[in-house]
């Protein structure tokens, strides 16, 4: 019976494939919309997540998130250092340079300096170059992303720009920096250029400011986790200690709420999982309502209410299963093949998760609906 | 005189009509024995669908009695008159009702599995009743593959593949010539062998020779052959 049903659902060609390309338009709509919202979500703090090494950040209480930056004395790196359950902790500059091109222009750049004995905080992936180099002279170490794109040279009309390599220099507030090697890190939220250097150095390009230190990275001693220091250092030193993660979060927190992103993409997301359920479910009753007369034939014939009731869901999961499998593997394709773009597309296993779940109980909920319409047959006019 | 198979007394049935109430049958009597052909006849909208309808527990008389092999099938709870009807009954629509997705040996294994009926050995079965009509090569053919009168025949065999008492047949040879229909009534009358009873509602007078019993139905009394 069940594989009569799925021939029933399977042979119509014309309304299957309709039905299973809503239900993947829908899914990549899901998938898509929502990657992006992440993706975008997870730019915000991506200074955070591509420094994996710092387990706590502590900064100045009134900081919201990681580029609102209100430094704190260079003394509360000592103060930090001292308090029992901190394995280290190191200084970590984050500020806004203007970079001078060589053509002229300036390009607003995210300047970091990181301690220049450990190097902790600095890039996981080196492309060109080694991080050691950052102890020569006026060096810098720049994004890949950055390089490649809004500080390359331009080389004249009609010409491709060339893009920022080692060994080239650049003015950082109108001194002198060398380019010592190219790294990969997450692009920035605002795309901007990343520029690493030493800590110190750091503090000789950017403008004057009487307080430099703009975080301090701390990781945890063995068997104390790294709440339990955060505690201490804010009872201890009135600053604000988070974990990595809850740093992360509360960056992100300040974007969903102070900014109009989440309603803007929120309504984008909204109205694709509206049109993706309302075009599935739309679809799916027209193939029951279309098939209506043939579950009476069923009934007629000694099919239970039961059995066609688990026809018709039999038809509505296997829909739903290749429409949202579909969709999921294009969606993947599409997150895989502008994996190095401007698009954030960022897809966890909770999102395909979700969306699954989302399409599925579309169907189901629609079966049910279909299901109802089928308990309601008239067998009498059968033979009209 | 065979075992009676179904007895009709006293059957009334009415339908709303907006405000209006419509009787289709005031009290009908009628009884049908094993192995025996009925033709049902009359004018349109004398009652005759209505009639079948309720003898096949399609849908409930409003008042009387309708015993089909024993059961009296109007008090029979939902679910066990599926599963009854399931069993006990063929019905061969006028429009045949065929899944036009579904290939001509899919069609008529339908009663089988709706009975929960092995599917293999449902398959078998219903491919000899599809061989046993001539449509041994068109098993794999869908029905707008199929002449009207291959259309039929599968429609028929899915009427009896499951060996009712009871086969139900509404007008089986009103869109047929005359050669076609007489094929039709010939595979009939060798279900009606296997001592089921026929019901044939129509208006074909080519066909009245196949009745052992004719019965005349108009404005929902039965005139002549109760």
């Amino acid at each position: 019976m069940y594989t009569i049903a799925l021939k029933m659902l399977t042979e119509d060609k014309a309304k299957f494939i309709g039905m299973i390309l809503s239900l993947s338009f829908s899914t990549i709509i899901i998938i898509q919309q929502m990657a992006t919202f992440m993706g975008t979500m997870r730019r915000t703090y991506s200074t955070i997540s591509d420094t994996p090494q710092a387990e706590i950040w502590v900064m100045n209480p009134s900081v919201k998130m990681i580029d609102d930056i209100n430094p704190i004395r260079s003394i509360d790196l000592w103060r930090v250092r001292s308090i029992e359950g901190v394995q280290w902790a190191m200084p970590f500059y984050l500020g806004k340079i203007r970079a001078k091109l060589l053509n002229g222009q300036f390009q607003l750049c995210n300047l970091y300096g990181i301690d220049s004995a450990t190097f902790v905080g600095a890039p996981h992936t080196m492309i060109e170059g080694r991080v050691e180099d950052l102890r020569k002279p006026f060096s810098i170490i720049v994004n890949q992303i950055g390089a490649e794109e809004m500080l390359a040279q331009d080389m004249g009309p009609d010409k491709p720009k060339r893009p920022l390599s080692v060994g080239d220099t650049l003015e950082l507030n109108d001194r002198r920096a060398t380019v010592v090697g190219i790294c990969e890190v997450t692009r920035t939220f605002l795309s901007q250029p990343v520029i690493y250097t030493t800590f110190e150095r750091a503090q000789y390009y950017s403008p004057f400011e009487r307080k430099q230190l703009s975080f301090i990275m701390a990781h945890a001693a063995d068997g104390v986790s790294a709440k339990e220091v955060c505690k201490r250092i804010d009872s201890i030193t009135h600053l604000k200690a988070y974990t990595k993660e809850e740093f992360e979060n509360k960056t992100v927190f300040y974007y969903l709420t102070k900014t109009g992103l989440p309603i803007n993409f929120g309504i984008a997301v909204l109205l694709g999982i509206l049109i993706g359920v309302a075009i599935t479910g739309q679809i799916f009753f027209n193939f029951t309502s279309d098939n209506l007369q043939y579950y009476s034939l069923f009934n007629a014939m000694g099919a239970s209410h039961f059995t066609l009731a688990k026809i018709t869901l039999l038809q509505g999961v296997w829909v739903a299963f290749l429409g949202w499998g579909i969709g999921a593997g294009l969606a993947s394709f599409l997150g895989f093949a502008t994996r190095n773009t401007q698009l954030a597309f960022y897809m966890p296993w909770a999102l395909f998760l979700g969306s699954g779940i989302l399409i599925f109980t579309t169907c189901v909920v629609f079966s049910l609906i279909s299901i109802n319409r089928i308990f309601k047959i008239q067998l009498g006019t059968m033979f009209k | 005189m065979n075992t009676e198979t179904i007895v009709c007394k006293q059957i009334k049935k009415s339908f709303q009509a907006g405000d209006k109430t419509i009787e289709v049958l005031h009290s009908i009597d009628l009884i049908a024995h094993e192995k025996e052909m009925i033709m049902l006849m009359g004018p349109s909208g004398s009652g005759k669908t209505t009639l079948i309808s309720i003898i096949g527990g399609l849908l409930n008389a409003d008042s009387g009695e309708c015993t089909v092999l024993g059961e009296n099938i109007n008090q029979l709870p939902e679910e066990v008159k599926t599963t009854f009807r399931g069993m006990n009954v063929g019905f061969l629509f006028q429009h045949l009702m065929l899944i036009p997705t579904l290939t001509a040996l899919e069609n008529a294994v339908i009663p089988l599995l709706c009975l929960g009926k092995n599917r293999k050995e449902s398959l078998e079965k219903a491919a000899h009743f599809l061989e046993k009509v001539g449509l041994g090569d068109k098993l794999q053919k869908k029905p707008s593959q199929l002449s009207g009168g291959e259309q039929q025949r599968v429609a028929l065999v899915r009427s009896f593949v499951h060996g009712p008492k009871i086969i139900l047949c509404d007008e089986p040879t009103s869109f047929l010539d005359l050669e076609r229909g007489k094929k039709i009534m010939d595979i009939l009358k060798d279900a009606e062998e296997t001592n089921a009873t026929i019901i044939v509602v129509t208006h074909d007078p080519r066909i009245l020779d196949y009745a052992d019993r004719i019965v005349r139905i108009e404005d929902g009394m039965i005139v002549h052959g109760s």
